[in-house]
């Protein structure tokens, strides 16, 4: 396997237009990783992920997907990645092995497909055609579509939309799997804990641009504060705490007897505020730290709700 | 499913396993579908009995070769049935799968775009084959004597299937799916009364005829008349008329059909 990336974007506009809905995105997606590209709705997810699909062309910048054009190489890039697609792509009188067996068909090696509609749960569809089915059993044929070819490389758009907590977690599982066999993921979500659980790099897009990037721990740690909090006697002197700490930590009674310190959070800092504590003859109770997450670092970001 | 088995192992399946999987498909999906066969299948032999068993139209027959009211309709029923599965059918469920986005989806598969033309054009021969088949053993059992060369028939029926391919992907490729099957459905209707299938085309007023005779259906239908009715050689104006509609409907399909 090469070492250039599974998936290169440099500058990618792209309009409809007036409308702006890519506007000088770069990306840079290692192989055999989960890349979670998150934003809210019309961030600019989708179109980036067709065009890498090969379905739409830049306005502007260059997309490689596996060190190919995907729109000018695609007859040689299409045998090598999966899709699946935010929603349909299958004939609405189908039954759900038969389309499954058909793809299969348009592999040279592909996956046993008993084995992989045991898998996904999709024995229960029998003879219903595709239009019939339930949502979440057409997500999960979508997804069984995009890897029965043995693909390197499988784009999943919104895969666990609409799906119910327990599928959800199946398609984690699927996901996790993939990697772990060496397949790379790239997949759009809303889901700040999908992000959180499942990638390796975290790319947040809004407003079609990439805003932040990183794994889920350095995008937690950088920019975002983390709190500390606990309840006490009131009118503790906070500025004598506030001495004991790191310059660019801030402390504060913000209820009568409930103290905050916000800052960058580490276990040197924790003693430092329970021997403080000790010495006020203080018991901090309902101690706790409270670790930014995803969610809190995307607001910071954008100042948007991200499920908006 | 155990440890590796996702490991990759990507390719393309060999091209003529693709375009075989794919003509199966399609095929199996026309067959399936109810308001297909009724179009395809169930219109066009009604017609060929009613029309031979009651005297709706009166066709004028040459009594003294003995000829028969099927020997008029089975040429006019055999180019309503490749009208209904070239045409119709196909810009209907065409429509239907690009607005469900399985031309879509497809289009991300290793099988190109001319491979799943291709494999709908097979699916359209297959479902003729069927319904001649069937057509004429129905014919048959009505007496009907046809005359004339295979040969020139079969060659007709080619250049209308390409002719109607063409126009039934052009609307499938640009209009919306409910307007695909509102108008192929209309302009099907129109076509059976004003293309010479069970109405002669002599029985309109002699302007009309001149234009109706520029139609597909109608040259489909008199060619195929003139040859197994009359016993004519190729009818190279009919051919004719057929040739330029495919040009142009496969010319325009290729240049404007849109994929999603």
């Amino acid at each position: 396997m090469s070492n250039d990336p599974a998936v290169e974007i440099r500058g990618l506009v792209k309009r409809y237009g007036p409308k702006t809905a890519v506007d000088g995105l770069d990306l840079t997606v290692r192989r055999g990783e989960v890349t979670a590209v998150l934003g809210p709705n019309g961030a600019g997810k989708t179109t980036t992920i067709e065009t890498c699909e090969g379905y739409l062309r830049p306005d502007a910048g260059t997309v490689r997907v596996l060190g190919l054009d995907p729109v000018a190489e695609a007859s040689a890039l299409r045998p090598r990645i999966g899709v699946m697609l935010q929603s349909g792509g299958v004939y609405s009188g189908a039954r759900a092995v038969e389309m499954l067996r058909h793809m299969s068909r348009l592999y040279a090696d592909p996956l046993d497909v008993p084995a992989l509609v045991e898998r996904l749960g999709l024995e229960g569809c029998g003879r219903t055609p595709y239009r019939r089915l339930s949502g979440g059993q057409q997500q999960r044929l979508s997804l069984a579509m995009a890897v029965v070819g043995r693909p390197e490389l499988v784009f999943l758009d919104e895969p666990t939309a609409g799906l119910d907590p327990q599928a959800r977690r199946a398609t984690w599982e699927l996901v996790r799997e993939l990697r772990a066999d060496g397949v790379g993921v790239v997949l759009t979500t809303h889901h700040m804990d999908e992000a959180e659980q499942l990638a390796d790099e975290v790319a947040i897009v809004d407003a079609g641009r990439v805003i932040a990037h990183g794994s889920p721990e350095q995008l937690c740690r950088g920019g975002a504060e983390n709190t500390l909090r606990f309840t006490g006697r009131p009118a503790l002197d906070v500025a004598s705490l506030l001495k004991a700490l790191p310059d660019g930590t801030q402390a504060a009674e913000v209820l009568p007897g409930v103290y905050r310190v916000t800052g960058d959070i580490d276990p040197q800092m924790l003693a430092t505020v329970t021997s403080w504590c000790a010495q006020h003859g203080v018991l901090p109770d309902g101690l706790s730290v409270e670790r930014h997450t995803l969610e809190d670092v995307f607001l910071e970001l954008t100042g948007k709700e991200l499920r908006a | 499913m155990s440890a590796g088995t996702f490991a990759p192992r990507p390719g393309a399946a060999p091209m003529s396993r693709m375009v075989l999987a794919q003509t199966a498909l399609e095929t199996r999906m026309l067959l399936r579908n109810g308001e297909q066969l009724l179009l395809t299948v169930v219109i066009p032999a009604m017609l060929l009995v009613l029309f031979s068993a009651v005297d709706i139209v009166s066709v004028p027959l040459d009594a003294a070769r003995g000829e028969e009211a099927v020997d008029f309709l089975a040429p006019g029923v055999i180019a309503l049935a490749v009208m209904s599965t070239a045409f119709t059918g196909q810009a209907i469920a065409t429509g239907f799968d690009r607005r469900y986005g399985v031309l879509k989806r497809l289009g991300a598969s290793p099988l190109p775009r001319w491979a799943l033309m291709a494999a709908k054009t097979l699916c359209v021969l297959v479902t003729e084959v069927l319904q001649i088949a069937l057509l004429t053993a129905i014919a048959f059992a009505l007496g009907w004597s046809p005359q004339g060369g295979a040969l020139p028939a079969v060659l007709l029926v080619l250049l209308g299937t390409a002719a109607f391919s063409g126009l039934g992907l052009l609307m499938a490729g640009t209009l919306k799916a409910e307007a695909t099957l509102a108008a192929a459905n209309l302009v099907f209707l129109l076509l059976l009364v004003g293309g010479g299938v069970i109405v002669p085309i002599e029985k309109f007023p002699g302007a009309v005829q001149s234009v109706l005779g520029l139609l597909p259906i109608t040259a489909l239908s008199e060619g195929l008349r003139e040859v197994l009715r009359y016993g004519a050689p190729m009818p190279w104006g009919d051919a004719a008329v057929l040739a330029a509609w495919a040009a142009l409907g496969l010319g325009a399909a290729a240049r404007f059909f849109r994929w999603e």
